[in-house]
């Protein structure tokens, strides 16, 4: 995808279809030859890790929906009949279930890496925003999946997550009626949420396409957070290198990923959404999927509602800015002290407000989460003040430098390095 | 020129064509039929009793209240009310209080069983902790806004119509 390819067939009959549909030289310039910085490590391989989850989703998905049933006067029982009569169901729901699950975690670890090495930064803006729009699309997409099976979390989830824009001034309830299709969650948005939940991750395998493709433009970022110079030296060709690495880190995810699906496949979900929707009950303690937990605890922690809307849909968008709020001239948070600091005081943040999500609103918990949600954004407005005063640590000059800088050890030549185990 | 005139065409043409995509997801004609007025008959509800009747897909509270839940609502001072409202204008018998069963802030059904009816003797939300008073109105908790008073109208002494 970096250019015109020099890929040349070796068959008559290769030659032949390349020079009609350049397919295959745009998989070898991508997949084969593209080089990949030498000093990867393995929270590189989640993007590799987060197509196969991407890949592992939609077949689960497609094949469930052969059995489910959009309607609410069936949606439980066929969900309930996918986990009893049909041949594997319960595996490929409960696959599909934690699949969601896995696929965040992945996210969630792509992203603090991200913010970590700064792959946000020029010329990388473009490439984080497409996977903030990912982001945006996968918390659509597993918003409306859960709603599907039609049990009191799927409704009352629905119902709340819905009237956040009810809180848009003036329209606002007009908004709400267009998303229900009715006077409150009812069969059509069953129906609306069925289509939408199998369109949306065709639209965010399209934009996956746009994340790498400006990835392979722009290069991959690295641990030591400076460019490739010389292809020779600080590179190694993506296969067989960055493939078999990113095979090796998939096998071990799905490792855990069956883990969760063979031995606890409730353990991440909610017990109350085994019991059939009722719009006239709402369970007394209603929370979100683990997932959402953090930008739940934001909401509630705001004491209004259109301010709390803002708050959450705030923490999200604030990320799409991240390339401009960080005038740090050193890209990788390896060699910057502050920022590293705050950065897991940040983790930190986040993670103390996804447990605050699940806790009940109240007393002390609420006087945590606005602390928490106040260090949140914090965070980000101290990135433009931070840059300027921070004395960061002497950066390597080159990738080789780097590697070598750790190893001690000589740098083999790419073209030598095949010879490496 | 021409090319702004053609595009301006072609703006109205794509947007005429665009409002049957967006106008289908609103209520189509079943919904609203079936969201027609329903009837409660008052007697069933003993003084202090709420009843909850399904009307659109919302629960209705249909609520008897007692002589002191009347004067707890009337005997506010208006001034300290999020969204201030005399408990007159939401009543049309003091001691019938109907109200849409659902929180104005994301949506949730208030709580409404004796001992579970907060600190003003009304509802509480489980959802976000939002509190209302016996004439329904906003006390405590980020619900911006009172219950919602439906259209409904008295049958003689025993029957209500909501809707």
């Amino acid at each position: 995808m970096s250019g015109p390819s020099t890929y040349v067939p070796k068959s008559a009959l290769g030659r032949w279809f390349e020079s009609r549909l350049p397919v295959m030289g745009l998989v070898h310039s991508s997949f084969i030859a593209y080089p990949t910085p030498r000093n990867l490590n393995y929270f590189w391989t989640f993007g590799a890790i987060l197509s196969f989850m991407l890949g592992a989703q939609i077949v689960t998905g497609i094949v469930l929906a052969m059995h489910y049933t959009p309607h609410t006067a069936f949606a439980f029982a066929s969900v309930e009949h996918i986990m009893r009569d049909v041949n594997w169901g319960w595996f490929l729901r409960y696959a599909h279930a934690n699949g969601a699950s896995m696929f965040f975690v992945a996210v969630y670890i792509h992203m603090f890496r991200g913010l970590y090495y700064g792959s946000y930064k020029a010329p990388r803006e473009v490439l984080w925003i497409l996977g903030v729009i990912i982001f945006l699309l996968m918390m659509a997409t597993a918003f409306m999946g859960y709603v599907l099976p039609w049990g009191q979390m799927s409704f009352w989830g629905a119902k709340v997550i819905t009237s956040l824009f009810s809180a848009i001034p003036f329209v606002g309830d007009s908004i709400t009626t267009l998303l229900w299709g009715g006077f409150t969650v009812d069969n059509p948005t069953l129906n609306r949420f069925f289509s939408l939940h199998y369109l949306l991750p065709f639209m965010i395998a399209g934009v996956v396409v746009l994340h790498v493709w400006a990835l392979h433009v722009v290069g991959q970022n690295n641990p030591a957070g400076v460019e490739i110079k010389n292809v020779q030296r600080d590179a190694v060709p993506f296969t067989p290198y960055a493939t078999i690495k990113d095979s090796f880190a998939v096998v071990v995810f799905t490792i855990v990923f069956c883990w969760f699906i063979f031995y606890v496949p409730n353990y991440l979900g909610h017990s109350d959404n085994y019991i059939e929707a009722n719009p006239l009950v709402t369970p007394s303690h209603i929370v979100p999927e683990w997932y959402f937990l953090p930008f739940y605890a934001i909401l509630r922690a705001i004491p209004s509602k259109l301010g709390g809307v803002l708050a959450m849909f705030g923490s999200i968008a604030i990320l799409a800015f991240l390339p401009w709020l960080d005038t740090s001239k050193v890209r990788s948070g390896a060699f910057r002290p502050v920022f590293k600091v705050l950065f897991w005081v940040f983790v930190v943040v986040c993670c103390g407000l996804g447990y605050l999500g699940a806790m009940p609103a109240e007393g002390g918990y609420v006087i945590a989460s606005r602390i928490l949600t106040l260090l949140y954004f914090l965070f980000f407005l101290s990135l433009p003040f931070i840059g300027w005063f921070e004395t960061t640590k002497p950066v390597p000059a080159t990738i080789a430098d780097a590697v070598l800088a750790k190893s001690g050890g000589s740098v083999a030549l790419a073209g030598a390095a095949h010879e490496k185990p | 020129m021409l090319y702004i005139a053609t595009g301006a065409a072609a703006a109205v043409g794509a947007a005429a064509t665009a409002w049957p995509f967006i106008s289908q997801m609103n209520p189509d004609a079943a919904t609203i039929a079936a969201g027609a007025p329903v009837e409660v008959d008052l007697k069933a509800i003993p003084e202090g009793g709420i009843m909850t009747v399904k009307w659109r897909g919302n629960p209705i509270f249909v609520r008897h209240r007692t002589a002191k839940e009347i004067k707890e609502a009337q005997d506010v001072n208006l001034g300290t009310l999020r969204d201030p409202e005399p408990d007159a204008k939401r009543v049309k018998k003091p001691e019938w209080l109907v109200v849409v069963g659902v929180c104005t802030h994301l949506g949730c059904v208030p709580l409404g069983a004796p001992g579970q009816r907060g600190e003003y003797d009304g509802w509480f939300c489980p959802c976000h902790g939002s509190q209302f008073d016996t004439s329904g109105r906003i006390r405590q908790g980020p619900a911006p806004s009172n219950l919602v008073v439906p259209n409904y109208v008295f049958n003689g002494d025993t029957r209500l119509t909501v809707g």
